[in-house]
């Protein structure tokens, strides 16, 4: 299958200390792919880079080439509007806008222009929670504050407002480090509905949730990519002894 | 040297806690002192200038019978009106020096008063009552309770009036509409902070809209849009650097830009207000830069992630949340500027004028210089004027906190 | 694995393992030794003792089955620990069955000791027992070390007990053949011979477990069995 997201060696540095060192990685459609190692292994700079959130650090320098659906995104011809409205995020921590919990998941297809009218944009607004596992917790206070809500909550609505521009691929970085188990296990469920219809590439820090939710994960260490596999295969069987170590638990 | 018995739990049981304990009562009783010695010099200084300044609200009355067929002869010349009147009503009055000394007892410009006066009666009773202002000298005398000190500058024949005027019970206070109305005058009676009040809100709506848009406009592209580069930390250096320049160096400034290069009219409110502008940018610019800082870069990166392009993220996202953080720093900016003097002495605001100002454009003053040219001033009476005018600053920058703090409770978001 | 865990009191668990893996391997050539001596000197009394001690080994499979219970829910062990823990329950069960066929070889020390001496069938039933005591303590030392050629070699030997089985079956039938009073001893000795035979198999089973704990794949047995005892026909 053509990969949906392709990285050719690519190489990161943040002014003189390079973080990347020749980065291949293939993402798959309508798959999860899981990124994990160790902190400041280079896995969420890797994960930025791949809707060029990297490009607000003016010291960060990207080399190599990206291509999503074999165009180059770092190519000049390039808008990086465009391109996060394709590229999805969500992230670390919960960051509903501190408004209400419509105008959270309508923004997104406001600036985009996606409704004509505002009928269309309940229907957005609708799908996007209801694909988010959300619309049943919160359809009768949608004019409640998004800040309002549980960490979880919130958290979905996130995803919400991220899937309501009609993503093709989702980013999340450690999306449940801060929530319960519960509120992950809601979340993980969502990922595995969410994979039907978007690609989405995860970055976390527990290797039971890579475990969990993936399809394929890639181990990164030191900046090296280390290891790529079906996830099955990388949790019982690894082929480098870094990742074994790692996912054993003996080094960090 | 006692054991440290680690079974018990009392205070005993530790050496030196003792000591520590006192160490922290002694450090409480310190802070606590101070705060009550500041306390105390706050109560003691608005206690006096509320004691000095509050009678200027208030001003004596005399009541005086006119009769109709004076009004009749008199009733398009207050000045001579007034004057009749005042005989009238002090019947032994007789001989030159004891009728000009009749004519002293009412107050300059009461010949105005006493017109409306009449004219508000609209009675053809055959003698018409009314209140006149009396002279600032019987003012303060009447105000102290006939102090004795007071009384100096008084004749023997005077006192007896106001003897007899004060067992007639013919004296009154009334509040003195005149002083929060009035422009500047030579004479206490008639001289009011209406015009410097006028003048400072000229001032400050010129400043305000000036140095908020500019500053708040500064502060977004200095936090967001600027490279970091050599050139913009030196900036930021200067930026700050302004802020702590004596506000006399930005009257020099302004004395020589606005006036003498640009021609701009002397000592208006246009002039003042750009000049406190100047004055007050750097600390908006800090203020804003800071409540910028203060917003979390996760919604500025929801709202990236989002495809949003960045002014989009900073107008809708990051510009709302700042807001408040915002308006606190211009409105106390603003209260700065407005007990500001020393740079509108220097662009001729501290002229005596004596209208209140209608546009931008006309010469005026503001409350502060108001403040210091009465305090200048010899006539007794003008020391209560100055106290009166210092409580209406003060009210004013009370109001402007109290702003201050509404809307940065309305405007502030939880998240 | 040349590292420590992070968290050591997983090391110390995983070592527990370890340890009742390789008391219960310790018994259980004890305990095959002790059966096969019992029947070579007609010892009841030896295989009444190795019958009671069967009940250490039964009591460490469940220490076994426990800690690695335990460490599957509190640890989740991943790769090459979570092969490790899958294989030790595997060996546990391994182990006792080896413990119980051993066990059933000194039950019939009593019936036997009531036959004529076959000495030859014994000193084949004590060079068979010998050599998968060896196998045993191989394999014991392979997983102890974590030797995957050792267990290699473990399971290349189980090819000479088998050859050994085939031969001595063929032994015994003969011997049944000469005399109809040897069939009760010999039926027995026919079941010991194939006891000796299984556990050997068990410890191939062990051995193929340290494959997969160490390689992560399972072992592709491609020989075939030398056990021919299956189609051995008595010859009148």
């Amino acid at each position: 299958m053509q990969p949906k997201i392709l990285a050719k060696n690519v190489n990161v540095a943040y002014g003189d200390r390079q973080t990347l060192f020749g980065i291949d990685l293939e993402i798959a459609p309508q798959k999860v792919t899981a990124l994990i190692g160790p902190s400041g292994c280079g896995k969420t700079t890797f994960l930025r880079c791949l809707n060029r959130m990297n490009d607000l650090i003016p010291t960060c320098k990207v080399e190599g080439t990206i291509t999503l659906d074999g165009q180059d995104i770092y190519d000049k011809s390039v808008d990086v509007e465009v391109l996060r409205r394709r590229i999805g995020m969500v992230f670390q921590k919960a960051n509903p806008f501190p408004k209400s919990i419509y105008e959270n998941v309508a923004y997104g297809p406001r600036i985009h222009g996606l409704a004509k009218t505002k009928a269309d944009l309940d229907a957005i607004v609708e799908k996007s929670l209801r694909r988010a596992g959300l619309w049943d917790e919160v359809h009768d206070r949608l004019d409640s504050q998004g800040t309002g809500l549980s960490g979880g909550q919130q958290q979905r609505l996130c995803i919400a407002r991220a899937i309501a521009i009609e993503p093709e691929v989702i980013l999340m970085d450690e999306p449940c480090s801060a929530l319960d188990p519960i509120a992950t296990a809601k979340i993980e469920e969502l990922m595995n509905e969410l994979k039907q219809r978007y690609t989405i590439v995860i970055v976390t820090h527990s290797m039971q949730q890579a475990a969990r939710v993936s399809d394929t994960t890639a181990f990164f260490h030191l900046g090296y990519l280390v290891e790529t596999g079906a996830t099955a295969d990388m949790f019982t069987n690894p082929q480098d002894e870094r990742t074994e170590a790692y996912i054993t638990g003996r080094i960090g | 040297m006692t054991d440290t018995n680690k079974t018990s739990l009392t205070r005993e049981s530790l050496p030196g806690l003792n000591r520590r304990y006192r160490a922290e009562r002694r450090f409480h009783l310190v802070g606590k002192m101070a705060v009550a010695f500041s306390l105390a010099f706050l109560t003691f200084l608005i206690g006096s200038i509320v004691y000095q300044g509050i009678g200027a609200f208030f001003q004596t009355e005399v009541r005086l019978e006119v009769p109709q067929e004076m009004i009749a002869e008199h009733g398009d010349d207050g000045f001579t009106l007034l004057r009749q009147s005042m005989l009238h009503n002090l019947p032994d009055a007789k001989g030159r020096s004891a009728r000009r000394e009749a004519y002293k007892m009412a107050g300059e410009g009461s010949d105005i008063e006493l017109l409306s006066a009449i004219a508000d009666q609209q009675t053809q009773a055959a003698v018409v009552t009314v209140w006149i202002p009396v002279s600032d000298d019987i003012d303060m005398a009447y105000k102290s309770d006939f102090a004795p000190d007071m009384l100096g500058s008084f004749s023997d024949r005077q006192k007896g009036w106001l003897d007899t005027w004060v067992a007639d019970d013919r004296l009154r206070m009334s509040f003195n509409t005149g002083f929060l109305v009035n422009g500047d005058s030579r004479d206490p009676e008639r001289a009011g902070i209406g015009g410097a009040l006028m003048g400072s809100i000229f001032t400050l709506v010129v400043c305000l809209v000036l140095s908020f848009v500019i500053g708040i406009l500064a502060a977004i592209y200095l936090e967001e849009f600027a490279p970091k580069n050599k050139l913009t930390a030196f900036l930021e250096v200067n930026i700050n650097n302004l802020a702590t320049v004596p506000s006399i160096i930005f009257g020099l400034l302004g004395l020589a830009v606005f006036l003498n290069t640009f021609g701009l009219p002397r000592s208006s409110a246009l002039v003042g207000g750009m000049v406190l502008s100047l004055m007050t940018l750097p600390t908006i610019i800090i203020a804003s830069r800071v409540a910028l800082q203060s917003v979390p870069p996760s919604i500025r990166e929801a709202a990236l992630g989002l495809g949003a392009t960045h002014i989009q993220a900073v107008f809708h996202h990051v510009l709302p949340l700042a807001l408040p953080g915002m308006l606190t720093g211009t409105i106390l900016g603003m209260a700065r500027a407005l007990g500001e003097t020393a740079p509108l002495l220097m662009i001729g605001m501290v002229a005596f004028i004596a209208d209140p100002p209608s546009s931008f454009m006309d010469p005026t003053s503001a409350l502060p210089v108001q403040v210091y040219l009465w305090a200048d001033s010899p006539e007794r009476a003008f020391a209560e004027k100055t106290s009166g005018a210092i409580i209406v600053l003060l009210l004013f920058l009370f109001v402007m906190n109290l702003t201050a703090i509404i809307l940065r409770k309305k405007l502030e978001k939880k998240w | 694995m040349p590292q420590e865990h992070i968290v050591k009191a997983y090391d110390d668990q995983l070592a527990d393992l370890d340890r009742t893996i390789a008391e219960m391997g310790g018994l259980v050539e004890k305990l095959l030794s002790d059966a096969t001596n019992s029947v070579v000197n007609y010892d009841v009394e030896l295989a009444k003792q190795t019958i009671a001690s069967d009940k250490r080994i039964d009591a460490c499979e469940q220490e076994i089955v426990e800690g690695a219970t335990k460490l599957l829910a509190l640890r989740q062990p991943m790769a090459a620990d979570l092969r490790k823990v899958i294989a030790t329950i595997r060996l546990s069960n391994d182990l006792e069955r080896m413990g119980d066929y051993a066990k059933n070889i000194s039950k019939r020390v009593i019936t036997i000791s009531q036959s004529p001496i076959l000495s030859s069938i014994s000193r084949s039933v004590e060079r068979m027992s010998k050599m998968v005591e060896d196998m045993i303590r191989e394999v014991l030392d392979a997983y102890i070390q974590g030797d995957v050629a050792k267990a290699h070699q473990v399971i290349y030997s189980d090819e000479d007990v088998d050859r050994l089985h085939t031969s001595l079956f063929r032994e015994i039938l003969t011997y049944m053949m000469e005399d109809p009073r040897n069939i009760t001893a010999c039926t027995h000795f026919l079941f010991i011979a194939k006891n000796i035979e299984r556990i050997g198999d068990h410890a191939t089973n062990i051995a193929e477990q340290i494959h997969f704990i160490v390689e992560g794949d399972t072992f592709d047995n491609h020989h075939e069995s030398k056990d021919k005892s299956a189609t051995i026909v008595a010859e009148l």
